[in-house]
C-alpha cells in the first residue's frame, strides 16, 4: 500500500509520534511523493535566480506572478503530464491542460495563452512507430479538446521525435493569464475559524495516487494504471474559471487553490501550512458522484475541476450565490483552526489527523548521488566520414539534403498539429503558431507579451549543461526576435530515474546551465515542475529540461518570418558563426543525413549572444526590417528555407573556412536572419553593439540559391521544398502501405 | 446602436463579439445570460461561439432550451437582426430558426485556420455593406460546420437565394460550400466563420469588420432588415 521507504515511514513516525493508519500512510505517499515534494531535486534548485524588480510572486506559490506595467501583472507556469500521456494520450494531455489553467486562475488571473513542449518517438520507428502515431493523435486531440472549450487560445510550442521517448513522451503544457496586481489571490487558509468550502466537480475515484504513479519508473504493468488517469472535463473547468473569478470579486474569498496532484490532501495541507493555520474537514460533506468510498478514496482521489476556498466567515452565501449561477456545487466541508493540525474527520470521526507543516513542508530532502559523468549516450569523437581529413561531403547534392531537412519530423510545418488548436479565441494573438514566438496583445495596456518553449535533449544529452545554457539562450533568441525584452521564466525539469548518479548529474547539470544563463539573460525563474522517473523498463529519456520564458513589448503589427518582397537585402545578424566536426554532431543534419549523433553541442558565447539580443531587438522594435527568423535547428539553409516558405525566396552567397555542408547546417546560435530595405540602420545598430551584420544576399522570387566560397550549394525551387515542408508530419501520421 | 450578445454556460467567444462591437466598431453592446427571458432593449442579438453546454449530447442542442431563445424568436418573429456565429450558428439551427444541420468536419477533426469567402448576397442585414462576389478572408475554428441539409432544403436555399456565404476553399465538407445562411425573411443569418475574430488589423485581418458594419447599415436603414425576398 504504501511507497515510503523505511526511512520516510520512520519519520512519519516521528512526526506524529505513533504508527499512522491507513489513510495517514496515504496522505503522506502522496504529499511526499517526488511529483509533490521534488525530494530529489530541490536542494538543487535552489540554486535558481528567482527575483527581479518584474517578480512580484517566485517559486513556491502556483504559479508565478510578474509586473507588466499599468497596474497589470501575468501568472505563468509550466507543468508536464508525461506519464498519464503514456497511459491514456487523449485524457492524459487534455487534463494536463486543465491541471495548468486552474493552477492560473486559482490566483486571480484569466488564462489567455497556452503553449504545449511535446516530446515524442519517431512516427518511423520501426517497432514502435504505430503506437507513437496513436500518441500523438490522441495528445493532440486531448489538448485541443480541453483547450478550445475551455476558451484559450493554444499558440505555439515545439514538437520534437526522438528514439528515446518511444516508451515516455513528454507533455509540457504552458499556460498564462492576465489580472490586475489588486486582484491576486494565494492558496492561504487564513483567518481561525473561517469556513472551508468545496467548489466545482464531484469527487470520484478517478486517478488515486495519480502523483505517486508520476513518481515512478513504468514497466510491462503500467498499463493496468490507467485508472490512475484522470478524466477532464473542460466544460466543467470553464464554468469554475467564471465562477472562481466572479466569487473572487465578490471580495469575500479570502484563500483560494485548486485540487490538483493529490486531490483535497495537497489544496488542504498547503492551504493551511502556507498560513500556519490548521484544518479540519469532514469528509461526509464532500459532493461525491461514487457511493461507498473510504476517506483514503476520497482524501486521494484526483478527480479534476474541484477548487477549495477559504471565505470570511458571515459571508459563506455570497460565495454559494455565485456557484448556484454557473450552477456547480458549492459546500462548507470544515473550517479553519489555530492548532496548526490537518484534521479529517468522517461523520465527525476523526480518520486522520496530521500536523501540517512538516506535512507539507518538511518532505525528506535527498542529496542523491551526483559523482557519475553525466550519462552519454553518444561518442565524443565524430565519425570517420565527418573528421576534417576525411574527404570533404560535398561531393553530396545539398539540395537533397535540404529536403530530407525540412520534411524531417522535428523541422517540417506542424500546422497538422495547431490547425487543430483554437489559436485565435479572446482576440489577441497578434503571432500564434509557427513563429520564431508568440505575441499575445493585453487589451488594456499598450504592451504585449511574447512567449516561447524551447528545449533540446539533443544537446543536453551530449552535455546537459551547455544543453541547458543554448536552450535559455536560444529562448530568449526567440523573444528577441520579435522584438520582446525577455524577463521572467518557467522551466519543467524532465529527467530519468534521480536514483542512478549518472542521472542525477544530468539534473544538476542541466540545473546549474541554466541558473549561469538565467542570471545571464536577466531571466528568473518564477516557478515550475520537476518530472523525474521518465524511464522505461530501465532506459531513461535524455535530460530534457524545457524552458518557458515570456518577454515584454510594445503592441505594435509583428514581424514575421517570411520574406515579404523581391529585391530585399538578407542580412545575417550575429555572422556566420564557426563550427568544427565535434560540435557538428548534436545537429539535425547529423541526426537526419549522418545519421548518428556524436560530440558536443554548438559552441555558447553568452556575452555575444546577449549583445545580438540586445541589437535584434532594437533592429526589429525600431522597424528596420520586413522580416526575422532566428537560426536554430538546421542551421542558416533551414532558415532562409522557412523565410522563403511565403513565396519570395532570396540568392545567398556566403564565405567561410568550413566545409560546405557545416557551414550551411551547422547550429551555431546568436543569429538572425533578416530582409531589409535599410541594410545601413541594421549595421549601424550591429557595430553600436559590437556584433557582426553580415549583407548575404537579395530575395528574389520563387528559387532558393546559396552559394559557399563561389560554389552553388543549394540551388532549388521553393515550392517543392514548401509542400514537401507542409506535408511531411500529415503524410508520416499516415499508416504506410508497403 | 445596441446590441445584446447572449451568454450561454460554455460561449467563449462572447467577450470577443462584445469586444469588436465595443471597440472596434463604437458602438454599444451588452450581455445577455441565458436564462433571462427578455432581451431588453437591444436592435441587434448576437449568438456567439464556444461550446454551450460542452456541446454535449449535440452542438446547440442543450442551449435551444434556454428561456432566452424564447426571446430570441420572438425577436426575429418581428423582424429583429439575429446573428449566430459558430456555436451560435448551430444554436438556431437546434432551435429551428434555420433550416439544415451542422455535422462533425469531413476531417473529424477541430480546423482552425483563416478561410476565403464568397459574399453569395448583399440582400441581408449582414451582408448589406458587401458587394455580391467580394471575397472575405475570415477566420473559422470549428469540430463540426459541415453543413448538411437535404435536397428540398438545399434548392429552396439556393431558389430564395438565402446562401449568405460560401467557402472557396472548403474547411469542413459543408454542402455546397455553405458557410452560412439566412432565414425566409433574411433578418437571421447563422455562419460558421468569426466576423468577431477579424475586425482588427492588428490580428491580421479587419475584413470582419464588413459584416459587423452591415447591420450598422441596415440599422440605419431598416427598410432592409424588413425586406423579404420574393
Amino acid at each position: 500500500m504504501s511507497d515510503l521507504t523505511p526511512f520516510e515511514m520512520d519519520k512519519v513516525r516521528s512526526i506524529l509520534g505513533r504508527e499512522p493508519n491507513e489513510t495517514e500512510t496515504g496522505i503522506f505517499t502522496v504529499m511526499w511523493s517526488e511529483h509533490c515534494s521534488y525530494k530529489s531535486s530541490r536542494i538543487h534548485l535552489k540554486k535558481l535566480p528567482t527575483k527581479s524588480e518584474r517578480v512580484l510572486v517566485g517559486p513556491g506559490e502556483n504559479a508565478g506572478i510578474i509586473d507588466i506595467g499599468d497596474g497589470y501583472a501575468i501568472a505563468f507556469k509550466i507543468e508536464s503530464h508525461n506519464h498519464p500521456s503514456f497511459i491514456e494520450p487523449f485524457q492524459g494531455a487534455a487534463t494536463g491542460v486543465g491541471g495548468i489553467l486552474r493552477d492560473i486562475f486559482t490566483m486571480g488571473a484569466r488564462p489567455i495563452a497556452v503553449l504545449d513542449a511535446l516530446r515524442f518517438g519517431p512516427l518511423n520507428d520501426p517497432e514502435h512507430g504505430d503506437r507513437n502515431r496513436r500518441i500523438v493523435e490522441g495528445v493532440i486531440g486531448g489538448i485541443s479538446h480541453y483547450g478550445n472549450c475551455f476558451g484559450v487560445p493554444t499558440i505555439g510550442g515545439e514538437t520534437v521525435f526522438e528514439s528515446c521517448y518511444n516508451g515516455n513522451p513528454l507533455v509540457n503544457v504552458f499556460a498564462l493569464g492576465i489580472f490586475k496586481h489588486d486582484e491576486i489571490f494565494f492558496g492561504r487558509a487564513t483567518g481561525i475559524g473561517n469556513p472551508v468550502i468545496y467548489v466545482g466537480a464531484k469527487t470520484g475515484r478517478d486517478g488515486i495516487k495519480g502523483a505517486s504513479m508520476a513518481s515512478a519508473e513504468f514497466d510491462e504493468d503500467s498499463k493496468d494504471k490507467r485508472p490512475n488517469v484522470q478524466v477532464g472535463d473542460p466544460f466543467m473547468e470553464k464554468l469554475l474559471l467564471e465562477a472562481c473569478l466572479e466569487a473572487m470579486r465578490t471580495g469575500a474569498i479570502v484563500g483560494i487553490q485548486d485540487m490538483g496532484a493529490a486531490g483535497l490532501t495537497c489544496s488542504t495541507c498547503e492551504m493551511g501550512s502556507r498560513a500556519e493555520t490548521g484544518i479540519e474537514i469532514d469528509l461526509a460533506l464532500v459532493p461525491k458522484r461514487e457511493v461507498g468510498m473510504t476517506p483514503y478514496d476520497i482524501m486521494l482521489s484526483e478527480s479534476q475541476e474541484r477548487m477549495l476556498i477559504v471565505a470570511e466567515k458571515g459571508r459563506e452565501a455570497e460565495v454559494f450565490a455565485v456557484f448556484k449561477k454557473w450552477g456547480l456545487d458549492a459546500v462548507t466541508i470544515g473550517q479553519v483552526m489555530g492548532d496548526g493540525m490537518l484534521r479529517v474527520k468522517d461523520h465527525g470521526k476523526v480518520v486522520a489527523e496530521i500536523p501540517n507543516r512538516p506535512l507539507a513542508d518538511d518532505a525528506p530532502l535527498y542529496d542523491r548521488p551526483h559523482n557519475a559523468a553525466p550519462y552519454r549516450p553518444a561518442p565524443l569523437e565524430p565519425p570517420a566520414e565527418m573528421r576534417m581529413e576525411a574527404p570533404t561531403f560535398s561531393s553530396r547534392d545539398l539540395n537533397a539534403d535540404l529536403m530530407a531537412l525540412v520534411g524531417s519530423g522535428d523541422l517540417c510545418s506542424k500546422r497538422w498539429i495547431w490547425q487543430q488548436y483554437d489559436s485565435m479565441v479572446r482576440t489577441n494573438t497578434i503571432a500564434g503558431p509557427g513563429g520564431d514566438a508568440a505575441i499575445v496583445r493585453i487589451k488594456e495596456t499598450d504592451t504585449s507579451v511574447a512567449m516561447s518553449l524551447d528545449g533540446n535533449g539533443r544537446y543536453c544529452a551530449l552535455s546537459p549543461r551547455e544543453g541547458a545554457r543554448l536552450m535559455v539562450a536560444e529562448c530568449c533568441r526567440n523573444l528577441s526576435t520579435v522584438g520582446a525584452t525577455p524577463v521572467a521564466a518557467t522551466n519543467n525539469l524532465n529527467f530519468g530515474n534521480p536514483e542512478r548518479p549518472e542521472i542525477m548529474a544530468q539534473l544538476v547539470e542541466a540545473i546549474e546551465g541554466i541558473t549561469e544563463a538565467c542570471i545571464h539573460f536577466e531571466t528568473p525563474i518564477t516557478g515550475g515542475n520537476v518530472s523525474l522517473y521518465n524511464e522505461t523498463l530501465g532506459e531513461a529519456i535524455w535530460p530534457s529540461p524545457v524552458m518557458g520564458i515570456v518577454g515584454l513589448m510594445k503592441t505594435a503589427m509583428p514581424v514575421t518570418i517570411p520574406f515579404k518582397a523581391e529585391g530585399r537585402t538578407v542580412m545575417l545578424v550575429g555572422g556566420l558563426g564557426t563550427c568544427d566536426a565535434t560540435r557538428f554532431g548534436g545537429t539535425q543534419y547529423a541526426k537526419v543525413v549522418v545519421g548518428k549523433m556524436w560530440g558536443l553541442p554548438p559552441a555558447l558565447d553568452m556575452d555575444y549572444e546577449k549583445r545580438v539580443q540586445t541589437a535584434i531587438r532594437q533592429i526589429v522594435s525600431e522597424g528596420h526590417v520586413e522580416s526575422a527568423h532566428d537560426i536554430s535547428d538546421g542551421g542558416l539553409a533551414v532558415a532562409l528555407a522557412e523565410c522563403s516558405f511565403g513565396g519570395v525566396a532570396a540568392a545567398v552567397e556566403i564565405s567561410s573556412h568550413m566545409r560546405p555542408e557545416l557551414a550551411l547546417f551547422h547550429e551555431g546560435p546568436s543569429r538572425v536572419v533578416v530582409s531589409t530595405v535599410s541594410p545601413e540602420a541594421v549595421e549601424r545598430i550591429a557595430r553600436q553593439n559590437n556584433i557582426e551584420a553580415l549583407r548575404i544576399g537579395v530575395t528574389m522570387k520563387e528559387r532558393l540559391r546559396i552559394d559557399h566560397n563561389s560554389v552553388t550549394c543549394v540551388d532549388s525551387p521553393v515550392e517543392p521544398l514548401r509542400s514537401f515542408w507542409d506535408q511531411a508530419l500529415e503524410y508520416q501520421l499516415t499508416p504506410q502501405h508497403v | 446602436m445596441r446590441f445584446g450578445v447572449v451568454v450561454f454556460p460554455g460561449s467563449n467567444c462572447d467577450h470577443d463579439a462584445w469586444y469588436a462591437l465595443t471597440h472596434n466598431l463604437g458602438h454599444s453592446a451588452e450581455f445577455i445570460w441565458h436564462d433571462s427571458s427578455s432581451l431588453g432593449s437591444v436592435d441587434a442579438v448576437i449568438l456567439p461561439g464556444g461550446f454551450s453546454f460542452g456541446d454535449y449530447l449535440r452542438c446547440g442542442a442543450i442551449a435551444k432550451f434556454s428561456p432566452v431563445m424564447n426571446a430570441v424568436k420572438a425577436f426575429a418573429a418581428e423582424g429583429g437582426m439575429v446573428l449566430g456565429i459558430c456555436n451560435g450558428f448551430q444554436v438556431l439551427v437546434e432551435s429551428g430558426l434555420l433550416p439544415g444541420a451542422l455535422l462533425r468536419n469531413r476531417g473529424l477533426k477541430f480546423v482552425c485556420r483563416p478561410v476565403k469567402l464568397r459574399v453569395e448576397t448583399a440582400n441581408t442585414p449582414f451582408t448589406c455593406a458587401a458587394k455580391p462576389g467580394q471575397i472575405l478572408t475570415l477566420p473559422v475554428a470549428h469540430g463540426e460546420g459541415c453543413y448538411f441539409a437535404d435536397d428540398a432544403t438545399l434548392a429552396r436555399l439556393r431558389r430564395e437565394d438565402r446562401v449568405v456565404l460560401r467557402y472557396l476553399d472548403n474547411p469542413n465538407g459543408s454542402l455546397d460550400d455553405i458557410a452560412g445562411i439566412c432565414t425566409e425573411r433574411r433578418n437571421v443569418v447563422g455562419m460558421m466563420p468569426h466576423p468577431e475574430r477579424a475586425a482588427d488589423d492588428l490580428l491580421g485581418c479587419s475584413d470582419g469588420k464588413v459584416i459587423l458594419s452591415s447591420m450598422l447599415t441596415s440599422f440605419a436603414s431598416p427598410v432592409l432588415a424588413a425586406h423579404t425576398h420574393e
